[in-house]
């Protein structure tokens, strides 16, 4: 089989980037390998993870499911330029003072995620905040702290009785 | 797991896309959202040669009202069906089912086309496609041809479509005021396959002219229950859905229902459920749905 490279030209957090990639590369691992961009975690490369979670055009997709070739023309925002432009901000400190995190490894994809949810719903019912966050695994804390957190972030105090 | 190494196009124009599918055959393969596709090749179950990106063909996008029947192209996104007006007014079965699709960030990036094209056992849009009549559009360099949903599903990921074709959209009955629609499916985890998932239609009371004098006629009429998760291909339930004919909605008539169902099929077991547990949720699922059924997409 052949070993042919496509030129790829796209914007990455603001930045025109060009490069010649292979198609099999993901667009999770030209992130991470090409650009060092390494926020973006790639878990189970199946699509269930949601680590690999960055924005396409505005929208939550998983850079483990698309092939990076296929991004040509598009603007993806990882968590380092949403984490740059202060967009993250509010959602991070949450996370911080309700220790919604541990290891770490699944926080790029929840904070993308979350942040979609919100962007859509600005006042997410907890019930719903589990809906929005379903497609992203976390290992560590048993969800409970990142509910709260995205609850505290979105301002509804509504008591944790669930 | 990574992909093995493949070609790339990505054609501008269907008769350009179709072109290459005629010259490639089954060595090719054309990725939509890729939310199925690019997993199964991660895990080297499909190796294609070649694949054809359609997310730059014009023309296989967009919902559109034309007649009788709500047009919608092969590449429109689960998340664009989900906030459509017209698939709200039009299609509220659809609408209903949209959000039982995956998780948020797989649904902005599959398609109405592929998921029918992959024809997983146990996903939601193929089932309804089967429950509503739909009418499914099919392109090749020789011309195109309509394949009804009930002639569609061959079998596991298996459909009517030859290697050298592509679906270019879909059509579906649009809603009239007197169909009821339900949907509701049972998961383990919210956003995965479902176990056993019911997509139900029926038209209430008196056809035509003679609806004037028989406004208060609650009886359900063209009762159609295509279930999923329960055999290889959607498949409709027949004999519950006459147990319901000319019937109306009431306790009595859900539990003929759910008798009868006994005998519309045997459902297959998966590695968790087993194939008596399935018939047992398959019940229970009729009879919440048939509970549920409504006119509008506010259910």
């Amino acid at each position: 089989m052949s070993d042919t490279t496509y030129e790829l030209n796209l914007t990455v957090n603001g930045e025109r980037v060009s490069r010649r990639v292979s198609p099999r590369l993901s667009l999770a691992d030209f992130l991470r390998e090409e650009l060092h961009l390494t926020g973006t975690h790639v878990g189970c490369e199946q699509g269930a993870c949601g680590a690999c979670t960055v924005r396409h055009n505005g929208d939550q997709v998983r850079a483990c499911l698309m092939y990076a070739v296929q991004a040509e023309g598009a603007e993806i925002e990882t968590v380092e330029g949403l984490t740059e432009s202060g967009e993250l901000a509010a959602l991070q400190d949450a996370f911080h003072r309700n220790t919604a995190l541990q290891c770490g490894f699944c926080t790029p994809g929840m904070l993308i995620a979350a942040a979609d949810l919100l962007k859509h719903n600005p006042k997410p019912s907890r019930e719903q905040i589990r809906a929005g966050l379903s497609g992203n695994y976390c290992r560590c804390t048993g969800y409970h702290a990142i509910v709260d957190a995205v609850a505290e972030a979105c301002g509804n105090n509504e008591e944790a009785a669930e | 797991m990574k992909s093995p190494q493949f070609e790339y196009v990505r054609p501008g124009s269907l008769d350009q896309a179709l072109a290459i599918l005629a010259e490639h055959g089954d060595e090719a393969k054309v990725i939509a959202g890729g939310q199925s596709l690019v997993p199964t090749m991660n895990m080297r179950l499909a190796a294609p040669s070649l694949l054809v990106d359609l997310n730059h063909v014009p023309g296989l996008t967009g919902i559109e009202l034309r007649g009788k029947w709500l047009r919608i192209g092969a590449l429109t996104r689960h998340a664009e069906m989900a906030r459509s007006p017209e698939v709200a007014r039009h299609a509220p079965l659809l609408a209903r089912a949209a959000p039982y699709i995956a998780h948020a960030a797989i649904r902005n990036r599959g398609t109405f086309g592929g998921s029918l094209a992959t024809a997983d056992p146990a996903s939601e849009w193929p089932a309804c496609c089967l429950t509503l009549g739909a009418r499914i559009h099919l392109a090749s360099r020789d011309g195109t041809r309509v394949v009804p949903a009930e002639e569609f599903f061959e079998g596991v990921y298996q459909t009517a479509i030859e290697p050298h074709e592509l679906i270019t959209h879909v059509e579906v009955p649009a809603a009239t005021d007197s169909m009821l629609y339900g949907f509701d499916e049972l998961t383990r985890r919210k956003g995965d396959y479902a176990i056993v998932g019911l997509a139900a239609q029926a038209r209430v009371g008196a056809k035509g002219p003679l609806k004037l004098f028989r406004r208060d006629d609650r009886r359900l009429h063209e009762v159609r229950l295509g279930f999923f998760g329960v055999g290889e291909t959607p498949v409709l339930a027949q004999r519950a859905a006459a147990a319901l004919e000319g019937k109306v909605l009431d306790a009595e008539a859900i539990q003929a229902a759910q008798a009868a169902l006994a005998d519309d099929f045997e459902p297959l077991s998966d590695l968790y459920t087993s194939s008596e547990a399935k018939a047992h949720m398959a019940r229970v699922l009729l009879g919440r749905v048939l509970n549920a059924l409504s006119g509008d997409h506010s259910a």
